[in-house]
């Protein structure tokens, strides 16, 4: 393996220098601490084991009686506590400057689901495009297998939708989750903010290179919390400008109408995809569910004629968020995943849902 | 300072091996582990929960009856009854925090989770919700999430204050019952014990009332949003500390009755009533911060 | 109730403060230790149980290791690698580590301060048969319906309520632990408070005694709060109530508040009767009186109170308010002050002494040494910029195994050694005591310190794979990990259980030229009773005179 640009270097010994202000003040930060903590930690322990070494009986050393200084206790109380001070005055200020997200030129909502994670471009250029972002299949199921053979220098970190910033701007994240608590984090851009269901909170950065930038979820958050990375792929100000526009193009061309009807062959071909990338991490390819996770071969619900038990259940969630949801997926990938399940494993129903019916559920 | 011989009071009180204990333990274990089943479903563990319960309390039961026995028969010197103060004590203390954690629940739930939700930046999140305490006052917009059926709430209007005076008047009733325990009028403390135990069953009483009230038309149920649980919660466990309180109560009147205790030492009434004033003053804290605010 | 074994308590003989009262011999049979009210069989239980439930845990840890030895999956599935990394976190928190002092108080408190026992003997045997429940169910919870929980040993919501019914038994677990430890912390207490022999007074107690009434007093405040914060899960899972779910109008982040200023105190529970231990043991290797006595009690007082003060250094990431993360950030750092005083009165202890370095003497050393990595590393994540990069890595990871395993478990080990003796009768077998010693430093190094590294490079917490870049210093901390838990092993049987059994060069009343302290004064191993009645001591408390 080699280094990742952008990501963990192989046997890397310190935080990374990172490509913001933030992050710089961060490495730094951590330096002087680093040295500063050395340092005492050297001088202390020079005393202790000067004294273990010429203070041993197997020298000869006698006893001596002394046993209490008010003086030597008042300065070693008021020093380090002068040092800590020392410390805590240059943190401050760069504590301020990290929380202060006003200003921003671009806001992005990231949404942590379980285990992906949602952005949403709200206010800036772009504003309005909106994407899913998962950990690349490949990954997981070599993860899977044990991580044998070639494994990609960006292992576990390769997403299919990456987050796309241009760079030298002020870029706000907003986060918040859709089941439990994620943290999205990136090393190198010095940030780290927990997406706390129900709430909004956010973070900032501004990119001073073009490049990739990789982090990884950081708050546990059930099973797969390991497989749900970051990427931030930061480009420059043409190049985003382009890709908002592409980007733009390609979801106008996937909108799908609601009313489309289709037919069975065409929507499981569908389905399969939607099942493959959102479902099958918890309810297995096989259909049969894993340990609290309910199997939905041979399901009730899933096999039940009246179609909107299920499609209920796939917008609204279920057990708490055990099973979150889906409502952020489009009527037609909702109508194609639940056909799918219906006629897949031993499920042989023959049972079509079209988008139409998963549309008139929407917010029932 | 001590002594050979039994029936004069040793220099500290060691009891031999025992094995209250250990029963004790063997019936929690019933207790929770039917607990653990019972609310997952599985019938059965109600019953493990119920074996457990009894076999707990008869264990608990002959355990302080025998302590009684040892203390009444004089065993237990000054420094046992010094013990038993600093332990009542330091108890109480771990059921204050206990309860502050409720009260901290309701405290941040108002002043920091409810307009958290509803401030410009949640707006992202529940475009239509209006924060507004209780989440179904007047100009609220119910839960963020609209998952909470309407309710109305309750006021400190009657039975709240009610209750107030009923706590503070078996307050006062104790104190009496102590001084004439005190000055050896035993017929007139155990009278007023009654009076007491029976002011916190008429508490406990009023309180089930309300809850009946609040169920069946306000509509206000544990269920009820952050309103609800913390309302529910702190109330309950009020209550259920009420009740043992009574209970404590109950047991030092009987006790009272067989002719325990002595106008010089009676730690086991003061624990009891210490423990019924700490009581009282939980419910004061409700009473303003649950029902007033 | 009938078969209920209880003889009348002991009225106890004048004189002979060393001597068993001859009325009333040893229970025997397995009698002796259920109905045990004794605090020195007490404290035997408390301390194979703890020891027990440290080899479960360290098995589970071990399992931890195997999985992360190198990337991909191998051994374990990610739902089970998080219900192992789970428990292994409950298991060694509250079964082996706090039990373990607890042991520790229940044999050394009494004879510390020349009472004839806990105040409560009855309630101190319900306290430890207490945890036998509790950790049933939490072991158990493996075979329920889903496997054991699985949301971190903190129990966040809202990943608490997606776990199977297992959590509802770990959260019953708890609260029993949490009664137990309550009970315990009151028998504690009261016994230091009130069962002192006269002319012990509370300056004149040995430090041991005083860094546990102050942990008992933490204890008290801080469970309770913990069955609070339980208790709200349990009713948000099955009850319908809304406290940690901003969909009924409460907050998942309430949840943390209230955890952690239970969960920072409970990490000073964790280490400050092993500073009482250290500050019992470095005085009399050093043959010199502990440095600063009163500024070390002082000391210790104040840790607590901070204690009470930063918990949400925990929370840094998740988005409190500026003015909040500074005041959490500035109280956090000024803990390290206390803590510094506590290292340079040991340092001063032994500057001048006579010191010689049997195997507590090393434990202590090591435990100073080491503690101070994991204390300096503290700091540097209470700088809130800098935790921003760190939170949830494997810098957090690093740090919290140098304080509590070079810390709390080093300080137990040097009891363990120091007073052994005391309790066996026999000492151990030096040797070998200097080879667990050396063998548990550089494999607790080897496995914990390039962790660090892993933190800085960004290697998240509770992961069961791993990019691979983190690779090697991953398989690096596995082979550490084996090696600490056979070093571990070998403690067990070729240390504990030879002593144990009685095998072994006979112990002094004191085997330890120049230690203080009335445990000293009575025989090894000590008699079944002692102190019955209150001895009379000399101006410095520390000798019997009549
Ligand atoms: C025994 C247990 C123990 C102890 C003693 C400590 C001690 C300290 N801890 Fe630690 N901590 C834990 C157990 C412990 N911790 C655990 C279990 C976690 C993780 C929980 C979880 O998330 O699962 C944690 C996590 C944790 C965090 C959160 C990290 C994160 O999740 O992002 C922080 C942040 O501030 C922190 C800080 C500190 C500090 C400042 C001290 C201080 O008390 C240290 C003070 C000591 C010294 C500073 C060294 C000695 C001093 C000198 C030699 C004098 C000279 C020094 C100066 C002048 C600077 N700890
Ligand atoms: C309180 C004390 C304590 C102790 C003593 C330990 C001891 C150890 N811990 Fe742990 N640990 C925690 C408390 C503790 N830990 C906590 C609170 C967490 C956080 C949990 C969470 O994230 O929720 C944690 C998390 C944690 C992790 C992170 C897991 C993750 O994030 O996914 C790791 C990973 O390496 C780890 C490793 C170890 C190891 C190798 C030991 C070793 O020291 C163990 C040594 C002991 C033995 C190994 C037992 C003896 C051996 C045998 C019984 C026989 C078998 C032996 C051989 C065949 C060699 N611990
Ligand atoms: Cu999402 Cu961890
Ligand atoms: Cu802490």
């Amino acid at each position: 393996v080699n280094d990742l640009a952008g990501g963990p270097a192989v046997r890397q010994l310190n935080l990374p220098v990172g490509v913001t202000k933030i992050a710089e003040e961060q490495y730094f930060l951590n330096n002087a601490m680093m040295i500063l903590c050395t340092v005492i930690f050297i001088a202390v322990f020079a005393v202790m084991f000067y004294s273990i070494w010429k203070h041993r009986k197997s020298v000869g050393h006698k006893a001596a009686n002394f046993h209490e200084s008010v003086v030597v206790e008042v300065i070693w109380t008021i020093v380090p506590f002068i040092i800590v001070i020392l410390m805590a005055l240059p943190a401050t200020k760069v504590l301020v400057a990290q929380k202060d997200t006003t200003n921003a030129d671009l806001t992005i909502k990231t949404t942590g689901y379980q285990w992906k994670w949602g952005y949403d471009y709200i206010k800036g250029e772009g504003e309005g495009l909106a994407f899913i972002s998962t950990l690349d299949s490949t990954h997981r199921a070599l993860s899977d297998a044990g991580a044998k053979g070639e494994v990609p220098d960006d292992y576990l970190l390769k997403v299919d939708n990456p987050m796309v910033v241009p760079v030298d701007t002020k870029v706000r994240i907003i986060t918040t989750a859709n089941d439990v608590i994620h943290a999205f984090a990136v090393p190198q851009l010095g940030i780290k903010q927990d997406a706390i269901p129900g709430f909004v909170r956010d973070t900032w950065f501004r990119a001073e290179k073009v490049g990739d930038y990789y982090g990884q979820c950081q708050e546990l958050c059930g099973k797969e919390h390991a497989y749900m990375p970051i990427m931030v792929k930061v480009v420059s100000k043409a190049d985003y400008t382009a890709w908002v526009d592409t980007k733009r193009k390609e979801a106008a061309a996937k909108q799908d109408d609601p009313n489309k009807v289709w037919t069975l062959p065409d929507i499981m071909a569908r389905g399969e995809k939607v099942y493959a990338a959102n479902c099958a991490a918890c309810h297995q390819a096989n259909g049969k569910g894993a340990g609290p996770i309910k199997p939905l071969d041979g399901s009730a619900v899933v096999l039940d004629a009246d179609h909107n038990k299920q499609i209920h259940v796939i917008l609204n969630g279920q057990n708490n968020g055990a099973m979150p949801a889906w409502k952020q997926l489009s009527d037609t990938d909702i109508a194609a995943v639940a056909t799918y399940t219906k006629n897949s494993w031993s499920n042989k129903t023959g049972q079509l849902v079209q988008p139409a019916e998963v549309l008139a559920q929407r917010g029932k | 300072m001590s002594s050979t011989t039994h029936g004069t009071t040793p220099y500290y009180f060691v009891p031999g091996p025992s094995a209250y204990p250990v029963m004790s333990a063997i019936g929690l274990l019933f207790v929770i582990f039917g607990a653990a089943q019972w609310i997952n479903g599985h019938q059965w563990g109600a019953w493990s929960l119920l074996l457990g319960m009894v076999w707990w309390l008869g264990t608990l039961f002959a355990w302080f009856r025998r302590a009684i026995g040892e203390s009444e028969s004089g065993q237990y010197g000054h420094k046992v009854d010094l013990s038993y103060r600093w332990s009542m004590s330091w108890f109480i203390f771990s059921e204050v925090m206990f309860f502050g954690a409720f009260f901290t629940a309701l405290w941040w739930a108002r002043t920091h989770a409810l307009p958290n939700l509803g401030s410009l930046d949640n707006a992202l999140l529940w475009p239509d919700f209006k924060a507004v305490w209780p989440t179904m006052a007047p100009g609220a917009t119910g839960s963020p999430a609209d998952i909470v059926e309407p309710f109305q709430t309750v006021g400190p209007f009657w039975l709240p204050t009610i209750n107030t005076a009923l706590l503070l008047s078996s307050g006062v009733t104790l104190t009496i019952a102590h001084h004439a325990l005190r000055a050896d009028h035993r017929a007139q403390a155990i009278r007023f014990m009654w009076l007491t135990v029976l002011l916190g069953a008429t508490f406990l009483g009023v309180q089930g009332y309300e809850y009946y009230h609040l169920y069946t038309e306000l509509n206000l149920k544990l269920s009820s949003g952050a309103y609800g649980s913390t309302f529910f919660m702190l109330t309950g466990f009020h209550g259920l500390h009420v009740f043992i309180g009574m209970l404590m109560l109950l047991f030092i009147t009987l006790r009272l009755r067989s002719g325990h205790f002595t106008p010089e030492r009676h730690f086991g009434f003061e624990g009891a009533a210490w423990y019924w004033h700490f009581v009282d003053v939980v419910w004061l804290g409700l009473y303003f911060l649950v029902y007033w605010l | 109730m009938s078969a209920v074994i209880d003889p009348h308590g002991h009225a106890h003989g004048p004189g002979g403060h060393a001597h068993d009262d001859h009325h009333h011999h040893a229970p025997t049979g397995w009698r002796r230790w259920v109905f045990a009210t004794n605090h020195k069989d007490i404290g035997t239980l408390y301390l194979l149980f703890s020891f027990t439930m440290l080899m479960v845990g360290g098995v589970l840890a071990l399992l931890i290791r195997a999985e992360l030895f190198q990337p991909g999956l191998q051994v374990v599935n990610p739902e089970l690698f998080n219900q192992f990394t789970t428990m292994h976190g409950l298991i060694m928190v509250f079964g082996a580590i706090m039990p373990a002092f607890v042991g520790f108080a229940n044999w050394m408190i009494p004879l510390q301060i020349g009472a004839s026992d806990m105040a409560f003997a009855r309630m101190n045997n319900f306290s430890f048969w207490l945890l036998i429940p509790a950790a049933l169910m939490l072991v158990g919870s493996f075979f329920m319906p889903g496997g054991a929980p699985a949301a971190g040993w903190t129990l966040y919501a809202p990943l608490t309520l997606q776990m199977g019914p297992s959590m509802d038994a770990g959260i019953f677990a708890m609260h029993i632990m949490g009664a137990s430890s309550i009970m315990g912390s009151i028998n504690i207490i009261v016994t230091i408070l009130n069962m002192r022999a006269p002319g012990m007074t509370l300056m004149k107690m040995p430090m041991f005694c005083w860094t546990w009434l102050i942990t008992a007093y933490l204890l008290i405040a801080v469970m309770p709060v913990l069955a609070g914060a339980i208790t709200m899960t349990l009713t948000d899972r099955h009850f319908g109530t809304s406290f940690f779910s901003p969909a009924g109008g409460g907050d998942p982040v309430m949840y943390q508040h209230i955890f952690w200023f239970f969960g920072h105190p409970e990490v000073y529970i964790m280490i400050l009767p092993a500073f009482g231990i250290i500050s019992q043991i470095v005085p009399a290797f050093a043959r010199k009186r502990l440095f600063g006595y009163a500024s070390m009690v002082y000391a210790t007082s104040s840790i607590a109170i901070l204690s009470f003060i930063v918990w949400a250094h925990h929370m840094f990431t998740t988005g409190m308010p500026v003015t909040g993360q500074l005041f959490f950030m500035y109280a956090t750092m000024l803990i390290a002050v206390p803590t510094a005083v506590k290292i340079f009165n040991w340092i001063a202890t032994m500057w001048q002494g006579s010191m010689t370095f049997e195997t507590p003497m090393l434990f202590a050393v090591g435990f100073i040494f080491v503690f101070t990595m994991g204390g300096f590393t503290g700091l540097i994540l209470a700088v809130a910029p800098i935790d921003i990069q760190l939170q949830d890595t494997y810098y957090v990871v690093a740090h919290f195994h140098y304080v509590l395993v070079a810390g709390s478990l080093y300080a137990m080990f040097a009891g363990y050694y120091y007073w052994a003796p005391k309790w066996t009768g026999v000492m151990y077998d030096e040797t070998r005591g200097k080879i667990h010693f050396w063998w548990s430093l550089i494999s607790f190094n080897v496995t914990f310190f390039p962790m660090h590294f892993l933190g800085l490079a960004g290697m998240p917490r509770r992961y069961a794979d791993y990019p691979m870049q983190f690779a090697d210093f991953n398989a690096v901390a596995s082979v550490g990990a084996f090696a600490f838990g056979l070093a571990q092993v070998y403690f067990f049987f070729f240390i504990v259980l030879p002593n144990m059994m009685g095998k072994g060069e006979k112990a002094a009343q004191k085997p330890w030229e120049a230690a203080e302290g009335l445990e000293w004064e009575v025989p090894s191993p000590a008699p079944f009773h002692t102190f019955e009645t209150p001895p009379k001591l000399d101006a410095t408390a520390t000798k019997v005179i009549g």
